[in-house]
């Protein structure tokens, strides 16, 4: 009978079926577990190496010529920050209405093309955006600046922020902008009211991963920021950034550098994951306002 | 009565913005043809294919580049891909929900650690081991391939490749993740409910309906890695060669223009490295275009479907 | 045009007269089509709504009676590659004419929606808005506007000690509650109520209901239902809709009870819908 051979099939292949199952679960976890060894090698080796080099001085020192043990980046902290506050200067307001324009006025097509350009421009090599800046800002002005740097890392911003903020814009129910209309508001109002106060919670994720992704970009820097030994406080001049110290001292070869370089990437992680806390702090903000608390 | 002109400045004044993105991107490529004109003009397509690189006599041709690119992106690819998708699979569909948070956040954090440090770590962690372990093991069991032959600098294509690898995995899996858990139940349900086992579940209904969205991931993380710079950088060893041995220094386009750029002394040297950004421009939005398509094309499938 | 109603209670006695609900005649709907795309949503629509009181539009769902109610405050212009044929004249003037500035007709028809809509402000604040949209910056003004407004709204005892607390923290039916008081501030003539319980539970329901019984002395309220129980409760006049056409506009008590189309029987009896 049919039903008997079903069974015997079933029998037959059990074992070697389970089996499969059983053994892919091991396979599959093994593939996660050499993801979580690696991360923890990486953390670990932040720690031992760099720990011992971060101290107040660290944080207040400029670094010391070569041979002389000590010194710090503090420099390269502040110029990451300067040059950070540019890259939000320069990237954010395009960004945002670009992507307010996009979910608000911008007709099918057009919102296509520009998505779709958005996009690839997400995926372009930042040494690229990095040799724009370069031909853009530092040739014409003939010096490696702060402002070429900031410049760099702001068009890189454009992408993600557009994007999210589109993406928040466009979960804003279709009826809250009708009820604003239905007051009697123009278009314009029931946006800046209305829409963005309802967004704002996802926007500002949004800039706080984009900007995340820019603040550990070193390839952009090299031609542009440059990098420096000194203090800066002229726009039009070379600034050092905490990527870039950590790279010059990655690859010198003295011991003392070395350990500055860990240190400097540990306040490097340090600075992007605050960013990223931040970022979260924000959507978990948003969804308590949401919920009306 | 009047009509209220507030709402079309607004409107105009708001276009204005992603016109400027579309103008962006075409003033990048024009730029970077414009600047590397010189290169183009001296070397014309030979560029691509030629296998030296002297600033000295000027004579400059990306074929070495390129085959670094290549080699490393491929070979990153080949080992981030089963790990990556593997990982991916498990977090989606074995891993209890609390498991598959926490390593979600580590995913993230991998994602989120910048590539100067993967390079730090690279440079005093991953080439010695390779050094003093990897190498000697490789070349002592598989060294009858011409892969593995060669002396042991530690630096080289295969260093290189590994770090690749583990930058984008986080991608792979990111993005796959998403994929696999934007598969209606319905599909997994109605296999689980002819009695096939987990896995065969997951071969026939997950990886066929999530195939497209997968290999999009795999292709973008490709882009990734072709345009990944520092951490190449620190460790491939910067020399320009062709070789089959992968213990062997190499050098990419990205690395390329990294590490010469600013000591580019002449107007040819400069316009030949700009013309590497050229062609990294211009790989990376075939590859994203590419990708970007395939995603899309899944993503509106699905929502057809659901 | 103001005009006495019985006290209301929550029986038949409330029900106008015929001649009362005539008295008036504030929207004139003539010849209306109206198009999605090249789908024709409303069918030749004309009707007389009277000014003050209730009238209920019901139909099965996608027969065009949101549509029909969305004409009013020509919220349908939002809508990409719709058409309208027809006037809509309220108090003889025709808001489907070229020079009409929709800005100032939204503020004489207020609408509440399906889903209660608070802005992501405060409580005060949602009621002040459309006040300030036009410049009004008087505290004084602005609170005795929006206690009068919470009054009418019924919602006043409930919030008057939290009336800078985010609006998204009241419950649903406090929400729609604000929505009406928000929308009763900028003082309409008419108000468009889209499903207005839909999303609300019964005893939400009947405070709505209750609300509503009151506004209609001042204001004209058009209510979308998809509930004929609704529809009897609380309305005067009801419009039965069809397949975007208007099949029968009758005195409510007469609808119900005495149906003069064919349809309008079979569909209040259940027999379709």
């Amino acid at each position: 009978m049919q039903t008997m051979d079903f069974d015997k099939a079933f029998q037959r292949t059990k074992a070697k079926r389970y089996f499969m199952d059983q053994a892919i679960v091991y396979v599959l976890f093994l593939c996660a577990f050499v993801l979580l060894f690696i991360l923890f090698s990486i953390l670990t080796h932040l720690v031992i190496n760099g720990v011992s080099s971060i101290n107040v001085n660290f944080f207040i020192h400029l670094p010391k010529p070569v041979g002389e043990v000590g010194g710090g980046m503090a420099n390269a902290i502040t110029g990451t920050l300067t040059l950070l506050f540019l890259a939000v200067l320069f990237g954010v307001p395009i960004g945002l209405a670009a992507g307010i324009y996009l979910n608000e006025y911008a007709d099918y097509r057009f919102a296509q093309v520009v998505r779709f350009t958005i996009d690839v421009m997400n995926g372009i090599p930042s040494i690229v955006f990095g040799i724009f800046a370069y031909v853009i800002c530092v040739l014409p002005m003939k010096t490696f600046s702060v402002l070429s740097g900031g410049f760099a890392l702001g068009i890189m911003m454009i992408p993600m922020v557009t994007r999210t903020t589109e993406q928040f814009v466009r979960m804003v129910p279709n009826q809250l902008r009708e009820a604003g209309l239905a007051l009697g508001a123009p278009k314009w109002r029931v946006i800046v009211d209305i829409v963005l106060p309802s967004s704002i919670g996802g926007i500002m994720t949004g800039i706080m991963v984009a900007l995340a992704r820019v603040a550990g970009e070193t390839a952009p820097l090299l031609f542009t920021a440059f990098g420096n030994r000194f203090w800066n406080h002229n726009l039009m001049q070379p600034i050092a950034a905490l990527p870039l110290q950590i790279f010059s001292y990655a690859i010198s070869p003295f011991e003392d550098w070395h350990r500055q370089a860990w240190a400097g990437a540990i306040v490097l992680i340090v600075v992007i994951f605050s960013i990223n806390l931040l970022a979260n702090y924000f959507m978990n903000r948003r969804h308590r306002f949401l919920n009306g608390q | 009565m009047r009509k209220d002109t507030s709402d079309l400045v607004f409107k105009y004044f708001l276009a204005v913005f992603p016109c400027l993105i579309l103008l962006l991107v075409a003033g990048i490529l024009y730029q970077l043809v414009s600047s590397s004109g010189l290169s183009i003009h001296k070397f014309g397509f030979k560029f691509l294919s030629n296998r030296t690189w002297d600033p000295v006599a000027e004579d400059f041709g990306a074929l070495p580049f390129i085959f670094g690119t290549c080699v490393t992106s491929f070979l990153a690819l080949l080992m981030a891909i089963p790990i990556g998708v593997g990982s991916a699979i498990y977090l989606a569909e074995y891993a209890p929900a609390k498991v598959s948070k926490v390593i979600s956040i580590f995913v993230d954090l991998l994602a989120a650690i910048p590539s100067v440090i993967y390079g730090l770590w690279g440079i005093f962690v991953l080439v010695p081991l390779m050094r003093t372990h990897v190498q000697p093991f490789l070349g002592k069991y598989l060294g009858f391939l011409p892969f593995f032959q060669g002396p042991n600098y530690g630096v080289g294509f295969l260093s290189a490749s590994i770090i690749l690898a583990i930058i984008i995995v986080p991608f792979i899996i990111s993005i796959s993740r998403e994929v696999i858990l934007a598969i209606p139940s319905v599909y997994k349900e109605s296999s689980y409910a002819l009695g096939a086992t987990r896995w065969e579940t997951i071969q026939l209904i997950i990886l066929s309906h999530a195939q497209a969205g997968i290999f999009g991931a795999i292709i973008l993380a490709l882009g990734r890695a072709i345009g990944e710079t520092m951490a190449v950088t620190m460790i491939i060893g910067n020399n320009p060669s062709i070789t089959s041995s992968l213990f062997s220094p190499g050098y990419t386009l990205a690395s390329v223009v990294a590490n010469e750029f600013s000591e580019a002394t002449s107007k040819t040297y400069l316009s030949a490295l700009i013309e590497m950004g050229l062609v990294l421009f211009v790989v990376s939005i075939v590859v994203n275009a590419l990708a970007r398509l395939l995603i899309w094309s899944v993503t509106t499938r699905e929502s057809v479907t659901v | 045009m103001q005009y006495q109603v019985p006290e209301p209670k929550r029986t038949a006695s409330r029900i106008l007269k015929q001649e009362e609900v005539e008295s008036k005649v504030l929207i004139q709907v003539k010849d209306l089509n109206f198009y999605y795309g090249t789908r024709l949503a409303l069918k030749n629509v004309s009707m007389d709504i009277p000014a003050c009181g209730v009238v209920a539009l019901i139909g099965p769902s996608g027969c065009g009676k949101s549509t029909l109610l969305r004409t009013f405050n020509r919220m349908n212009d939002l809508i990409a590659k719709t058409k309208v044929e027809g006037e809509i004249l309220i108090d003889g003037v025709n808001i489907y004419d070229k020079d009409t500035d929709v800005v100032s007709l939204r503020r004489q028809v207020g609408m509440v929606f399906q889903k209660s809509t608070p802005f992501p402000k405060t409580i005060y604040d949602n009621i002040a808005y459309g006040l300030r949209l036009i410049g009004v910056k008087d505290k004084h003004i602005l609170e005795s506007v929006v206690e009068k407004c919470l009054r009418r709204a019924a919602l006043w005892e409930e919030v008057k000690d939290s009336l800078h607390r985010s609006a998204l923290s009241l419950s649903g039916g406090q929400q729609q509650r604000l929505c009406i008081a928000r929308a009763l501030a900028v003082n309409p003539k008419i108000l468009l109520m889209d499903e207005p319980c839909s999303a609300l539970d019964p005893i939400a329901t009947s405070r709505i209901e209750e609300l509503m019984e009151d506004l209609k002395k001042e204001y004209t309220i058009l209510i979308v239902t998809h509930n004929m129980q609704q529809a009897a409760r609380v309305s005067d006049k009801t419009a039965f809709i069809m397949q975007g056409e208007l099949v029968e506009f009758n005195i409510t008590s007469n609808f119900f009870t005495n149906p003069s189309n064919k349809l309008t029987e079979d569909y209040i009896t259940g027999r379709f819908g």
